[in-house]
């Protein structure tokens, strides 16, 4: 329930600044940017994300660490699982960076 | 052994386990509770319990959505769900949840049209494409949800969604804090504080527990090495007979919150004047509700919600587990009617609840130790 997936932003939609591409777990996904409006990230930034929510802005080191978190508590699938589910029918699956 | 080679780092795990031995009064004995279930999880999981000293006791606290989730509100979703042309769309964690006649999977096998949705935004989506039916999303959470839950409001409401509502189960973490410290069988001499509902909150919402309770709280990350660290951080205040709110999750918990997510809750939600809490009762202004504003998308002012109320199984001692009082495995049913297969109660289902988390991990205990005797 408490499952903050680290990913990292791809675009900030041109159309709508509260929705950016982002590669997550080896996918791109649309995530929601409106949590973080006092301090908005930017591309190349990491951020945790919260179902579907980006939820704060962390530093790369931070993120891998927090992958290593997920693998460790045995919840990749559930994070991979989540990622995929997010939006219903979206996007290109990408390679694991 | 198959987990020796996950922990980061063995040689910090096993000077953090002997920093706790050596701050440990062996005259006293320490209850701490981990307020958040992923924490239950975590622990049970590494088997961290059987690298604490004897007198180190962790009590599970209240912070698994699902588990506290009083069995009349999934009644009350499904009742409304089984009216026609509704949608029921909840987080995969609701499927299993028991109602009286079945889980929300179950009133799926028998035709109800539910939907796993992964971000409440999709709900939204899902309305858009059956613009004949209503949807319904069934929320559920903490604070660390519901921001999430508020900007899918103002999103349905900004973007004129009609056949959408939401149907509000979240809950706030401080009064079940102050429930548990008001209960007269309870002793705690600290808490670790939850990791993902303080990046939205921030640290000073706990400042009355150190200030007026007189009890250290540490904010705390998910790893091994960050609960034995915030073991440390609360035995050294302790010992020291200090009772402060420190972050030891500073790489993710700024000290202020998430200012946009508190915003978005403050215009979206308010305060109920009470709600109920399996295993807790009645807890006054712990659970949130929709403001009048969006009315049109608030599930319990579109619809008749009729208020159901269960009664737990006489048999099962969720309340007993939920408060820290009684161990998983002293239930009466533990392991036998109740198992995360089969549960009976919600702390079985949820892999935060501390059930489960009991019941699937604690055969795997012994791992951590052998880490630190091997790296000893």
């Amino acid at each position: 329930m408490c499952l903050a997936i680290p990913g990292k932003i791809v675009e900030i939609s041109p159309d709508n600044p509260n929705s950016a591409l982002v590669d997550v777990v080896g996918m791109r996904r649309r995530v929601d940017l409106g949590l973080l409006e006092d301090d908005k990230p930017v591309p190349g930034d990491w951020v945790l994300i919260h179902v579907g929510f980006a939820m704060s802005k962390i530093s790369e080191v931070d993120a891998l660490d927090q992958m290593r978190t997920l693998e460790m508590l045995g919840e990749c699938e559930a994070a991979v699982q989540e990622v995929r589910g997010y939006g219903l029918e979206e996007i290109e699956d990408t390679q694991p960076s | 052994m198959k987990y020796v080679d996950e922990f980061r780092d063995p040689e910090l795990i096993t000077r953090a386990a002997e920093e706790i031995r050596r701050l440990a009064d062996p005259n006293r004995h320490y209850r701490l509770m981990e307020v958040c279930g992923g924490h239950t999880h975590a622990i049970y999981r590494f088997g961290l319990k059987d690298v604490l000293p004897p007198n180190i006791e962790l009590i599970h606290g209240p912070g698994c959505p699902v588990c506290v989730l009083p069995m009349g509100r999934i009644d009350d979703g499904l009742s409304i769900a089984m009216q026609p042309d509704v949608v029921f769309a909840a987080f995969g964690d609701m499927m299993r949840v028991p109602g009286t006649n079945g889980s929300p999977l179950e009133h799926k096998a028998r035709g109800m049209d539910v939907r796993i949705v992964y971000s409440p935004t999709d709900a939204i989506k899902l309305a858009k494409v059956n613009p004949q039916k209503h949807v319904m999303f069934f929320a559920i959470g903490f604070e660390t949800t519901a921001p999430s839950t508020a900007l899918t409001l103002q999103r349905a409401k900004a973007e004129g969604i009609h056949n959408f509502s939401i149907f509000c189960n979240h809950v706030t973490i401080i009064p079940a804090i102050r429930a548990i410290l008001d209960s007269p069988d309870m002793r705690l001499d600290g808490f670790i504080g939850p990791g993902h509902v303080s990046t939205v909150i921030g640290c000073r919402p706990y400042e009355w527990i150190a200030k007026n309770e007189r009890k250290p709280i540490v904010v705390c990350g998910f790893e091994p090495l960050d609960l034995l660290q915030s073991i440390v951080m609360l035995l050294t205040q302790l010992q020291k007979g200090e009772a402060k709110v420190e972050n030891q999750y500073k790489r993710v918990v700024p000290w202020e919150g998430n200012r946009a997510a508190l915003k978005a809750m403050a215009e979206t939600f308010q305060l109920r004047p009470y709600f109920e809490w399996r295993g807790l009762g009645f807890i006054s202004q712990s659970a949130l509700r929709i403001r009048e504003e969006y009315a049109e998308w608030d599930t319990e002012q579109r619809f008749h919600v009729p208020g159901i109320r269960v009664t737990d199984p006489k048999a099962a001692q969720c309340g007993e587990v939920l408060k820290g009082v009684l161990k998983p495995a002293q239930c009466k049913l533990f392991g036998k009617e109740c198992t995360p297969e089969n549960p009976v109660g919600a702390l079985m289902v949820s892999s935060e609840g501390s059930c489960a988390a009991y019941y699937n991990y604690e055969h795997r205990k012994a791992n951590l130790l052998t880490t630190i005797s091997a790296s000893a």
